[in-house]
């Protein structure tokens, strides 16, 4: 295995496996989000902004993970 | 393909101007434009354009006012929130552009011929969201010094007077004033996160946009990038306004009178 391979596999893997945490994050967010809309539909317009907030926390995380990666692949 | 530095296009006096300012600098103008055609249209009753700014500022106003919940302070934080907001917006939108990102220079770089973009999103740049990341902190930070003073700011992340308070409510208090002072320490370290964790959300979102965008636009044509471009839309303007609320909610949360310690 020469560096090469490695780099390209290191980067694979990396955000491969630190996209699946914020997945689950980002669903059960939005799942709990749903079911605040679902009890109360008047609510929805005021469950949208901290919804998506949520979500960008959420997301931010693979976000980290995705500038490994580009480090990993361009930069190293 | 595209590279994570922005590159140089020119130097000016040794200084390198890379494509990412010269966006900035494009924004900047906008912007300048758009303020002073307002300012010297300004009146009581405005119509068409004026009208549209209005409702702009008046909107991201009461946006500010419900996270803050107190008027007078929402004012104080409005204009700088606001700006960061307004200004990452349009530079994240003008990534969209045709021309962005595909009008360059050819030049030779080692043995391959390879394209310099001469626009790139400045947001797209590590440098700027470093930038406005660090301000958007040193902003927060200001705000609290000016809004509680120094004691209390220091005694936040340095929390000795808490351990001299509690002396005499018993042993137990001052244990638990101990353990208070290393968090306080912690705090310390977690403000230097904050400033990261804003700045690498921001240069990670709108930098995957657009190899995004470079990779679709390689692979197909037509009307196939479109779903991408939307995205790229819905994307620009979540992460402006996740930073301005979270600039907000900083301000807010530094300003805020001695926090009530868990009682």
């Amino acid at each position: 295995m020469d560096a090469e391979s490695i780099k390209m596999l290191a980067s694979a893997i990396a955000i491969a496996v630190s996209g699946m945490g914020p997945a689950i994050g980002i669903g059960l967010i939005g799942s709990k989000a749903m079911e605040g809309i679902g009890r109360n539909p008047e609510a929805s317009g005021k469950l949208l902004v901290p919804m998506l907030l949520g979500m960008a926390f959420a997301e931010a995380v693979a976000i980290y993970a995705l500038v490994v990666t580009l480090i990993i692949q361009f930069v190293l | 393909m595209i590279s994570v530095a922005a590159e140089t296009i020119f130097t000016i006096a040794g200084f390198p101007i890379t494509n990412s300012m010269i966006n900035a600098w494009v924004g900047i103008v906008i912007f300048l434009i758009v303020g002073l055609i307002v300012r010297k249209k300004a009146s009581l009753t405005p119509r068409g354009f004026l009208n549209f700014v209005d409702y702009i500022i008046e909107a991201l106003l009461a946006q500010a006012e419900g996270v803050v919940g107190d008027r007078e302070r929402a004012r104080k934080f409005f204009p700088i929130c606001a700006t960061l907001f307004l200004f990452i917006l349009i530079s994240n939108w003008i990534g969209l552009l045709p021309g962005v990102g595909s009008i360059g220079i050819w030049e030779m770089e080692g043995t391959e011929r390879i394209l310099v973009p001469l626009f790139r999103p400045p947001t797209s740049d590590l440098n700027f969201t470093v930038a406005i990341a660090v301000f958007a902190m040193g902003m927060a930070h200001v705000f609290g010094l000016l809004s509680i003073g120094f004691v209390a700011y220091i005694s936040r992340f340095i929390n000795i007077r808490g351990i001299f308070q509690s002396f005499k409510h018993g042993p137990m208090a001052v244990i638990v004033a101990l353990v208070e002072f290393c968090v306080g320490l912690l705090e310390i370290i977690s403000e230097f996160a904050k400033v990261l964790s804003l700045s690498l959300r921001l240069f990670g979102n709108i930098f995957a946009g657009e190899v995004l965008l470079a990779v679709i636009y390689m692979l197909t044509t037509a009307i196939v990038p479109l779903p991408f471009i939307f995205l790229e839309l819905l994307i620009g303007a979540i992460q402006a306004t996740v930073f301005a609320m979270l600039t907000l909610v900083f301000m807010k949360s530094m300003s805020d009178s001695h926090e009530a310690h868990a009682e």
